[in-house]
């Protein structure tokens, strides 16, 4: 940061304004659609807004409102048990089918292309409706659950104890993209660290507690933190497999969805949803700063 | 280079197991467990596929895979497809079309803003450069949600709502700051001395940047291009949020349909779905080497 003032050369003013233009079309974007937009989504939040009258100032009294509201805390348990149980869940599959893929198994590309393609397609209002039958009373889960001698008639996606679990199914299904990050970091592990500790009488368990773990914990980081905010943010399924509503019992009512209901249902509470909308990205920004501060402690960075 | 690697690679591997003595047995073990797993994985889309392709009456009475009719004959059965086509007095080839014109849009605004701007940020000196930098990596971690509020508000303000536009515009200008930091890090992986010889050869910024560096990250487009037609085809909430009766697509069809129908007509539910699937699936066939590099090299989902 210790560029000293020169003075501006013929080249560098051509630099400057070539600068200019490549950047155009993201100077406008990122005044236009990303911060223009979060500052007045702050100030709406302070008012009541149904996009027919003009905005009127209420002071704190969204967030106070929010605080007393049983659909937010709800919502919010929801979208906590699905975040804290789902992305676990999907990192531990990924890496366990990362480690079994990895050091030239035959047929690898094969593998990765099927776990992977679920990725692909698990946000798909196609998916939400095959999941919406798959779990329904008549659905396959229970048709294989009667060959295996379990005779249920219950619909998963209709039961409030069930219906979160399906969709943190849905979400382990898609674990295929953390796990082709974890293969990429896999390959970076020295096979000589692993030779070094089998000559030291390292068992296959203490190579990967001890070796293999702690090389990849920067990629775990970085899978969880993408996780984190994916998670938070799930919106399609939760609407697919609902209807839209949450049902049932609000057990899939997602944050995501409660805003949307809210910002867009019949109320158009535009000032509620951007108040809504506020603490949604306090609680990412936080889980996010929280995690790169506990990264210090456990994350490994080779030098 | 690759192929070196990979006969390393395997080299290693049927060392591996050949120390550990009876190797065969686990590897073969390995194997039959991870196509199990494959098979469960992906048996829910199979069976959505023969779903689609039995008789209405027969898709519930049992979990096989084989479209079979009423006489337990193996048929093909399109009826699901033709009545889907026109369900709830629709027209899905519309929404089909309608869909594609978006995901072509999306595709041509990204390539076109975001390799500017990570021109703009790995091969220019500017004022006011680290501090852009800065925000566009902070809005790789934003997540969009939060602000579809007040974008919504604007475009409803601008009389857009109900048009492609809302959806459309934002690619370009560069707002999917994943596809501005995956070009950058390729930009830097260019040598300089390219850029230079250029300048020599009296090159401006513009031809430097189509002619010498487009064309050498053909593989970092390519991919951008490739996630961007599967992310813009499953954006089920953009689409829901703006998109009317005329403009909408084929996912926003698709969940039209679920609401009317409930839990009646699931084959012509299932065959629409096939439908929406089907191109993305394409996409995935033709383009899974630079899907899977470029998720392992910038961690995209």
């Amino acid at each position: 940061m210790a560029r000293t003032r020169q003075p501006v050369s013929p080249r560098q003013k051509r630099q400057e304004r070539a600068a200019i233009a490549f950047m155009l079309p993201w100077f406008i974007g990122a005044v236009g659609i990303t911060l223009g937009p979060m500052v007045a989504s702050l100030y709406l939040s302070f008012t009541e807004y149904n996009l027919l009258t003009a905005p009127q100032w209420v002071g704190f009294d969204n967030y106070v409102a929010m605080a007393n509201d049983p659909n937010v805390a709800k919502s919010l348990a929801v979208t906590f048990s699905y975040v804290l149980i789902g992305t676990p869940i999907n990192l531990v599959i990924a890496l366990a089918v990362a480690m079994a893929l990895n050091r030239g198994l035959r047929g690898l590309n094969f593998y990765r292309s099927v776990y992977y393609l679920p990725s692909l397609l698990g946000g798909s209002v196609a998916v939400g409706v095959l999941w919406r039958r798959i779990f329904g009373s008549d659905g396959l889960v229970n048709q294989f659950l009667g060959l295996l001698g379990i005779e249920s008639d219950t619909s998963w996606v209709a039961n409030p104890d069930s219906a979160l679990w399906t969709l943190i199914l849905l979400h382990a299904w898609t674990f295929g993209s953390a796990m082709v990050i974890f293969l990429a970091g896999l390959r970076q592990v020295p096979e000589e660290l692993h030779e070094a500790a089998s000559l030291d009488g390292a068992g296959a368990t203490r190579k990967f507690w001890h070796v293999t773990l702690p090389l990849l914990t920067p990629i775990l980081f970085f899978n969880l933190v993408l996780g984190i905010i994916n998670s938070f943010t799930t919106f399609t399924q939760a609407y697919i497999v609902s209807g839209g509503t949450g049902a049932p019992a609000k057990s899939t009512l997602f944050y995501a969805l409660y805003l949307y209901q809210q910002a867009f249902g019949t109320r158009h509470a535009m000032g509620y949803a951007s108040a809504l909308a506020w603490l949604l990205f306090l609680i990412v920004g936080l889980l996010t700063a929280v995690n790169f501060w506990a990264s210090r402690k456990w994350v490994h960075y080779a030098s | 280079m690759e192929r070196d690697q990979r006969r390393v690679e395997s080299a290693r591997g049927s060392q591996g197991s050949a120390r550990k003595g009876g190797g065969m047995s686990v590897s073969a073990l390995k194997h039959f467990s991870l196509i199990a797993v494959g098979v469960v994985m992906i048996y829910p889309l199979l069976w959505m596929v023969s779903a689609s392709l039995k008789p209405e009456t027969m898709i519930f009475s049992s979990p096989s895979l084989l479209p079979l009719d009423e006489d337990g004959n193996f048929a093909l059965n399109l009826d699901s497809y033709v009545e889907g086509w026109t369900m709830q007095g629709g027209d899905f080839g519309k929404y089909l079309l309608n869909s594609f014109i978006i995901v072509a849009l999306c595709i041509i605004g990204n390539l076109m803003s975001c390799t500017m701007a990570a021109y703009g940020f790995s091969r220019l000196m500017w004022r006011g450069r680290n501090i852009s930098f800065a925000i566009m990596m902070m809005t790789l971690m934003l997540p969009g949600f939060v602000l579809i509020v007040p974008q919504y508000i604007m475009w409803s303000q601008l009389g857009l709502v109900g048009t492609i536009l809302p959806i459309v515009v934002p690619k370009f200008v560069a707002v999917d700051a994943f596809f501005v930091f995956m070009m950058v890090q390729f930009f830097r992986g260019i040598p300089r001395e390219l850029d230079e010889a250029a300048a020599i050869d009296g090159a401006g910024y513009w031809r430097t940047f189509t002619r010498i560096l487009l064309p050498i990250a053909t593989p970092a487009i390519a991919t951008t291009a490739i996630f961007t037609f599967i992310w813009s085809w499953n954006d089920f909430f953009s689409q829901l949020l703006y998109l009317n009766r005329d403009s909408m697509t084929a996912t926003v069809a698709l969940s039209n349909f679920v609401d009317a129908t409930g839990s009646s007509q699931w084959g012509q539910l299932f065959a629409m779905s096939v439908v929406t699937i089907v191109p993305v699936f394409l996409v995935f066939l033709v383009g899974q080497r630079f899907l899977i590099q470029g998720i392992a090299t910038t961690g995209l989902k």
